[in-house]
């Protein structure tokens, strides 16, 4: 069929997200300067992300895209962190000598393929989301192809990547066997309790716990993370991973045979994933593997908001906050983690040499506000309140707890305390150690504009939901992004 | 007064609206950031002097209270709320800020507006807990407090300072989160965070909790507040985050922030959960007399004479939790009272400790020696400070411990026996570690020619030594206030005492007796 103006409009900021890639592309022999690169992509972002403004909710191309509040509010999400990780690129790869025009565009379709995945409502639909994402992915992990840890880390990610994708699409082919679709909708309908279903879900589930970094199949996270542009790195751990989420919840919570019987998977899979990424996080001596582990860690807590939605599936009362943990923690843990690797990204300077925790030591003084606003950030990770992480904590604390997981929210709290160890470990080294040997004149520098620009932004969103979560609350919380969503 | 309205909130923020003042001064403008964080400490201080006019002798619940909205869902407030025990608990905590503002003078050196700002930042959190009305504002505070006194161990300690300051931060982390565990869980079970509401649902029978799961919740809560206490054998943060604190850091640690966990007890474990505490209490007494004797025999044999103050206050903490546990009147009051005077005494013990390491540069007992000679001004307010420590009467710490002992001896004459020994052991150690350090002939040269107390520290000791006094002779004027909130706390929570209602004076002796007997059974149970 031919696809209508209402069905376009619902795609329409994948388009122009698209469009902006394909455009920069197209202009790159002609435009010298990468300010403008950097200008036509973050326009890019900020306009497909604005033109949700004017979406009318509904599904497009019969079925197969949902376009609902809950898409609308990973729209915004993932073209807020796009919009920022552009921002923060950009003295990135003056830096490293890099080419913007491909990084933007790439960037840009990676963005496209997040939307399409939080809003596809039919499978696949999202495999051609993941894969969009994914395979832009796999390139921007290996941008700095002069660096060994860059192509490492580009490959890891290509190969194995490849390899969950393969179980994702197995997963979607065993479905189709047994309902003879692939639309949710249509899967809501089918027999619970058909074997070969749940065979085929297990194998989304693989295939997506992989791109969520969740244990066991986190291997490939810290030398990915590491390896890739710090910016990269930054989009890696909030869009994909936001987008991924987003699926998953739509996935394992509008359908049926998708939840109860799920519920120990997630359960399983969220207490190995928070030790996983707690303990990793322990021993690294790396910000940036730091970093990647405690992502994995966060993944694990939202995994934990996962077991208590699909528990309480058949009880909409409880189930409501269960959803909206996800979505405020999702939101709080990006915006966060964008912050905090865009400073990592700053301190790393030229090849990014400095990485290590000897090389914060003394950043207090050297560097005040950079200092502050990682403080800021750590300590949203960690969950102390007045900051977006303490808020997206107790949601999930609240969550389990009312599903009647206090097992869970109890090893979570574990947990907490395991992560508290380590990025406190940073900030102790940031302001109560001094810097040994002579400290490098060009990690002396304090942020470049733009970057102080993204750190700030991401400083004030972490404080403002941590004072104020009222509003977000109340969209998450809306009874509109819920039954749609169902 | 315009201020009344909202004097709690004014009483919590003000001293973070001087540390905005501070922050816009310039870093090496040292004397106004001195004075400017002196100033508002003091200001401080006479705002929390409003609290005693605002709350009435005999006034039972929270005479002043403070409400607004926060956040809808879940319904967080901004529930304020002070009574008689956290009156002089904030008192305590704005008089004691400006001493550290004076006693840091000479101790910090290095980035004067940070220590000011967390000092300051550190006192907001520290208030803020003692107003709080609402589990989660409660918890807020709780935690918020954790990083300005991590900061001030870690950048402004001795040498084995960050190690100190992580391990504090763990231990109080370990604890608090399995309390959030505990007060989300009461939400879910309640729907409220509001202190008072559940507090009403429980007593009237609204919310019934299963033994298991109060016990499970009461630990939730204590725990966090034994680390807080902190309460054998949960102690072993203490001594390094002492040891290794600057002198204004060990004041407000062992002066207000262990108050919290014995507040927290009071506050909530006690009202929350009264079932679980009474059958927790005979593990919760004995934890806390190994604790008593324990700490002060650790106390003894120190080398060092800041850890030596560090583990007396192991010891008397664990007076104070052995009175709250002992469910009487007296004995609560006696808590109170010594949580007050362990804040004033230990508080002035750090501060001298703290001028003797700025001029020697060392807490070792065998550097000092015979140092009454050189400077006996000095050695008359330490003897004085030890003595209102070591519980002599007509000074502070006596009144405390004599209303425990009493209150805890009605309930089990063992446990006051075994309690009572820590007493005679604080004497010991006290004296003990005085006699080495002031009397005898002088041992190191050095020690010939250190100067006596300067004009500043004069101001300072005298200030506490009235207080001092003053509590020791005048201390009706405290219990008056907190006697009424001690005694309906213990009401509340008591068993016993609905027993001893159920048998008025109407009944024969006999029956007196017998209630008496169920009364120690219970107690004993």
């Amino acid at each position: 069929m031919i696809p209508g103006f209402a069905d376009l409009q619902r795609v329409l900021p994948e388009l122009i997200w698209c469009g902006f890639g394909v455009v920069l592309m197209l202009v790159q022999p002609f435009v010298k300067s990468r300010q403008a690169l950097t200008f036509i992509a973050m326009v890019g972002a900020a306009a497909g992300t604005l033109v949700t403004f004017f979406g009318i909710p509904g599904s497009g191309f019969s079925g197969l895209i949902q376009f609902d509040t809950f898409s609308l509010f990973f729209h915004w999400l993932i073209g807020l962190i796009t919009f920022l990780v552009i921002l923060a690129s950009d003295s990135y790869l003056e830096r490293e000598n890099l080419d913007g025009a491909e990084f933007y565009a790439l960037i840009l379709f990676a963005t496209a393929g997040m939307g399409v995945l939080s809003s596809a409502q039919e499978l696949l639909t999202a495999f051609i989301g993941l894969e969009m994402s994914s395979i832009s992915s796999y390139v921007l992990a290996g941008y700095r192809r002069d660096s060994i840890k860059a192509s490492e880390s580009a490959v890891k990610y290509f190969l194995l990547g490849s390899f969950a994708t393969a179980f994702f699409l197995y997963g979607i082919a065993l479905i189709y066997g047994v309902t003879g679709s692939t639309n949710l909708a249509k899967l809501a309908e089918a027999d619970p309790a058909n074997n070969l279903l749940r065979l085929g879900l297990t194998l989304i589930l693989v295939g997506l716990g992989f791109k969520v970094a969740a244990a066991p199949f986190q291997i490939w996270t810290p030398d990915v993370y590491e390896g890739a542009p710090t910016p990269v790195t930054a989009l890696f751990s909030a869009g994909p991973k936001a987008a991924t989420f987003a699926l998953l919840l739509r996935i394992f919570s509008s359908v049926h045979a998708a939840t109860n019987f799920w519920f120990w998977a997630f359960w399983i899979l969220a207490v190995l994933t928070m030790f996983a990424g707690n303990l990793g996080a322990l021993v690294q001596g790396n910000v940036k593997r730091m970093l990647a582990y405690s992502s994995i860690a966060h993944a694990g807590y939202t995994l934990v908001a996962f077991a208590a939605v699909t528990f309480v599936r058949s009880d909409p009362e409880a189930v409501a906050p269960a959803y909206a943990a996800v979505l405020f923690y999702l939101a709080s843990y990006s915006l966060v983690s964008v912050g905090a690797f865009t400073v990592v990204s700053e301190i790393g300077g030229r090849g990014e040499r400095y990485l290590t925790f000897d090389d914060y030591a003394g950043l207090g003084t050297r560097q005040p506000f950079a200092a502050a606003a990682l403080t800021l950030f750590l300590l949203s990770l960690l969950g102390l309140p007045i900051t977006a992480g303490f808020f997206g904590k107790l949601y999930i604390f609240t969550a389990a707890i009312k599903s009647n997981l206090v097992w869970l929210a109890i090893l979570m709290a574990v947990n907490s305390v395991i992560g508290a160890y380590y990025y406190f470990r940073l900030i102790v080294v940031m302001y109560m150690r001094e810097h040994k040997g002579a400290v490098p004149s060009e990690a002396a520098l304090g942020l470049s504009p733009t970057a102080a620009m993204v750190v700030t932004v991401a400083a004030i969103i972490t404080l403002y939901l941590g004072l104020a979560p009222n509003h977000i609350l109340g969209i998450v919380l809306s009874q509109n992004l819920m039954l749609s969503a169902r | 007064m315009a201020l009344s309205g909202h004097l709690l909130t004014v009483v919590i923020f003000f001293p973070a609206l001087g540390a905005l003042a501070l922050l816009l001064l310039r870093g090496d403008d040292e004397l106004w950031i001195r004075r400017l964080a002196f100033v508002v400490s003091a200001a401080e201080f006479l705002f929390s002097l409003f609290l005693l006019r605002a709350v009435p002798i005999g006034a039972t619940g929270y005479p002043l209270e403070e409400f607004g909205h926060w956040i809808s869902a879940p319904p967080i407030n901004y529930h304020l709320g002070v009574d008689g025990i956290s009156m002089f608990l904030v008192i305590l905590t704005t008089f004691l800020t400006p001493i550290c503002v004076l006693v840091s003078s000479p101790g910090v050196h290095h980035r004067i507006k940070e220590f000011h700002v967390m000092l300051l930042l550190l006192e907001v959190g520290v208030v803020g807990v003692f107003l709080s009305l609402d589990l989660f504002l409660f918890f807020l505070f709780w935690e918020i407090m954790l990083i300005p006194m991590a900061f001030i161990i870690g950048i402004w300690g001795h040498e084995r300072r960050i190690y100190a300051a992580v391990k504090f931060v763990i231990y109080t982390m370990a604890g608090s989160i399995l309390m959030l565990v505990g007060i989300v869980w009461l939400y879910n079970a309640t729907g409220t965070f509001d202190l008072p509401t559940i507090q009403q649902l429980l007593q009237s029978g609204v919310l019934v909790l299963s033994e298991r799961t109060e016990m499970i919740l009461f630990l939730a809560f204590f725990v966090a507040f034994a680390i807080k206490v902190p309460l054998f054998p949960l102690h072993t943060w203490l001594p390094d985050a002492h040891v290794e604190a600057p002198t204004a850091g060990s004041v407000i640690l062992a002066g207000v922030l262990l108050k919290m966990g014995t507040y927290g007890m009071i506050r909530f474990c006690l009202p929350l959960f009264p079932e679980a505490s009474h059958r927790a209490a005979p593990y919760v007494a004995a934890l806390a007399i190994i604790g008593i004797i324990y700490g002060a025999l650790v106390a003894m044999v120190q080398p060092n004479l800041k850890k030596l103050v560090a583990y007396s206050s192991v010891s008397h903490l664990g007076f104070v939790v052995l009175g709250i546990f002992a469910f009487r009147d007296i004995s609560m009051q006696g808590a109170v009272y010594q949580m007050l005077a362990h804040g004033i005494s230990t508080g002035a013990l750090f501060l001298l400790v703290g001028m003797l390491y700025d001029r020697r540069h060392t807490f070792e007992i065998s550097e000092y020696g015979g140092l009454a000679t050189p400077m006996p001004r000095l050695a008359a307010f330490f003897l004085f400070v030890a003595l209102s420590s070591l519980g002599l009467p007509m000074l502070n710490g006596f009144v405390g411990e004599y209303l425990i002992l009493v209150g805890t001896y009605q309930v089990h004459w063992k446990w006051a026996a075994w309690a009572a020994t820590g007493v005679i052991l604080s004497a010991c150690y006290l004296l003990w570690s005085y006699q080495r350090v002031f009397f005898g002939e002088v041992t190191h040269e050095k020690n010939r020619e250190l100067p006596d107390t300067s004009a500043r520290e004069q101001w300072i000791l005298v200030t506490v030594a009235v207080v001092i006094l003053w509590m020791g002779l005048g201390s009706p004027f405290f219990t008056r206030r907190f006697a009424a909130p001690c005694k309906a706390l213990i009401e509340q929570t008591n068993p016993n005492v609905m027993h001893e209602v159920m048998f008025p004076d109407v009944a024969g002796p006999h029956d007196r007796e017998h209630a008496k007997n169920s009364v120690e059974r219970l107690a004993s149970r």
